[in-house]
């Protein structure tokens, strides 16, 4: 299969990237990894006039930790974010769910950027930045502007990002205890449902929490009732029982992987745990 | 439009002028004549086109020949040096790797990424590494087997 013909072009900055993309006549897309772009192309369900391969754009990629707070560059791979040392250290639930993704040559190629703007329902990184409350920095011919990962996703491949919008990194209070579990779709390795628990523990008492889960409806969610179930609470085998029941997906996803049931039900069942795995950690 | 490209393919440096929507798999198959590379699925799903770009694994039905731009490239080709066989492809064949042996250079190409990230690697790792590679013939337990002597080998 081969896409229908567009023209390419290579950005050397993110002014650059910006600057082409405003310039363009068309449907000028930006390219990354190209592991959700070129399938779709492929299939014809994507035709771009222009694409704007921001690859290799110095300065975008890799991980860095400054005082406790975790930065991702726009274009680190799947597998580079699987075995970051400083992710390893600071935050393993980043690379438990980057690791998940997939297969090696996917993860080889695909980036933490592209797939946060694709937003494709079923995948997994989505949770974890929701449950981590990340920041997603995005640059455009204005500046520079922020926006908090739970405001991000909207929909259905829906993000709060504009045509000539560019994520650059992504950021991040190291969790104190988080983990991310999921339901691996056999053959497409997409998540069936995903979820990850980030959670603040004092004194054998849980302070906070936050929760998220993908693959269950259109786009990634918490599940505040959840949340709300696990804050003071002890984390023992009733409490996360009793707040995994709690978690009601809105507008649950239907597909030949899984029923509305099915996806509700192992919505509970994955909470559980990835509640009980980020309290052992 | 064309692009002018420089990739160097199994050691080869290559100048070529390309269509920006070819893709890689049929750069190699087509323009270079390098057929070991197989199309199986075409969808991104089996890894039997899969090859090294820049040292780790890809699915070369995946990525763009202007993609891989600057870069470097092994095919199947491009392991045997001088008709010695790969390590590898002799594990492949003592342990009866293959059947029909059309995924057998994507699942190769994934072994040496694999054997890359985990020299000494366990039953696991393997089955994890070559989650990308489909095989309608062997059952996989002999490529298991396979990687697993090639690793051994190579101690
Ligand atoms: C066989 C297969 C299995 C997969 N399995 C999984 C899985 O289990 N879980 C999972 O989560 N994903 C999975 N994926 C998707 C994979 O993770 C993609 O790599 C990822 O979703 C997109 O990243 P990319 O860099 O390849 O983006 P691209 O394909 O290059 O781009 C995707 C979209 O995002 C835009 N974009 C890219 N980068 C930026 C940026 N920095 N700023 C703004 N827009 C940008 C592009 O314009 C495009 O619209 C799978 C893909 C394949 C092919
Ligand atoms: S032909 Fe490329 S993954 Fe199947
Ligand atoms: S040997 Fe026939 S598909 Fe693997």
């Amino acid at each position: 299969m081969i896409p229908s013909a567009f023209d390419y072009q290579r950005a050397g900055s993110i002014a650059e990237a910006i600057a082409l993309k405003q310039g363009a006549e068309g449907d000028a897309r930006f390219i990354a990894g190209g592991h959700s772009l070129i399938p779709l192309m492929k299939l014809r369900l994507a035709e771009p006039s222009l694409l704007i391969d921001i690859s290799g754009i110095p300065g975008l990629s890799g991980v860095s930790e400054d005082g406790g707070r975790v930065s991702i560059g726009a274009l680190t791979t799947h597998a580079e974010l699987e075995s970051d040392s400083v992710l390893l250290a600071s935050a393993p639930v980043v690379a438990e769910a980057a690791g998940e993704i997939g297969d090696q040559q996917v993860r080889n190629r695909g980036t933490i950027g592209g797939s946060l703007a694709h937003a494709d329902p079923a995948s997994d990184l989505p949770a974890v930045v929701v449950a981590l409350d990340a920041s997603i920095h995005i640059a455009g011919a204005g500046g520079e502007r922020t926006v908090a990962a739970g405001d991000f996703f909207s929909g259905l491949f829906e993000v709060d990002l504009a045509e000539d919008e560019l994520i650059t990194s992504v950021s991040f209070d190291a969790p104190s205890q988080a983990a991310y579990a999921k339901l691996r779709h056999p053959a497409s390795h997409f998540a069936i449902v995903g979820v990850a628990a980030s959670l603040t523990v004092e004194g054998g008492v849980c302070t906070g929490a936050r929760v998220a889960v993908t693959g269950a409806s259109t786009h990634a969610q918490r599940l505040g009732a959840v949340e709300e179930a696990l804050t003071g609470s002890s984390l023992d085998d009733d409490a996360i029982a009793a707040a995994s029941a709690a978690a009601d997906v809105d507008d649950v996803n239907a597909d030949l992987a899984g029923s509305e049931e099915y996806r509700q039900a192992m919505t509970r069942v994955f909470t559980g745990r990835a509640i009980a795995a980020a309290a052992a950690r | 439009m064309t692009v002018p490209i420089s990739v160097t393919v199994n050691g080869r440096a290559h100048e070529l002028e390309v269509e920006p929507r070819m893709l890689l798999v049929h750069l190699l198959r087509e323009e270079l004549n390098l057929t070991g590379t197989h199309v199986g699925c075409d969808t991104s799903q089996c890894g039997a086109c899969t090859v090294i770009v820049d040292g780790s694994s890809a699915k070369s039905c995946t990525v763009l020949a202007v993609q891989a731009d600057g870069g470097s490239i092994t095919t199947i080709e491009g392991l045997s040096a001088e008709g010695e066989m790969h390590p590898l492809q002799q594990a492949f064949w003592d342990e009866h790797g293959l059947q029909c042996g059309y995924c057998t250079p994507g699942m190769i190409m994934s072994g040496v990424d694999l054997l890359e990230r985990h020299p000494d690697p366990s039953d696991d790792d393997i089955r994890r590494g070559l989650d990308g590679n489909l095989c309608r013939c062997t059952g996989y337990e002999h490529i298991i087997n396979a990687v697993k002597s090639a690793a051994g080998g190579a101690e």
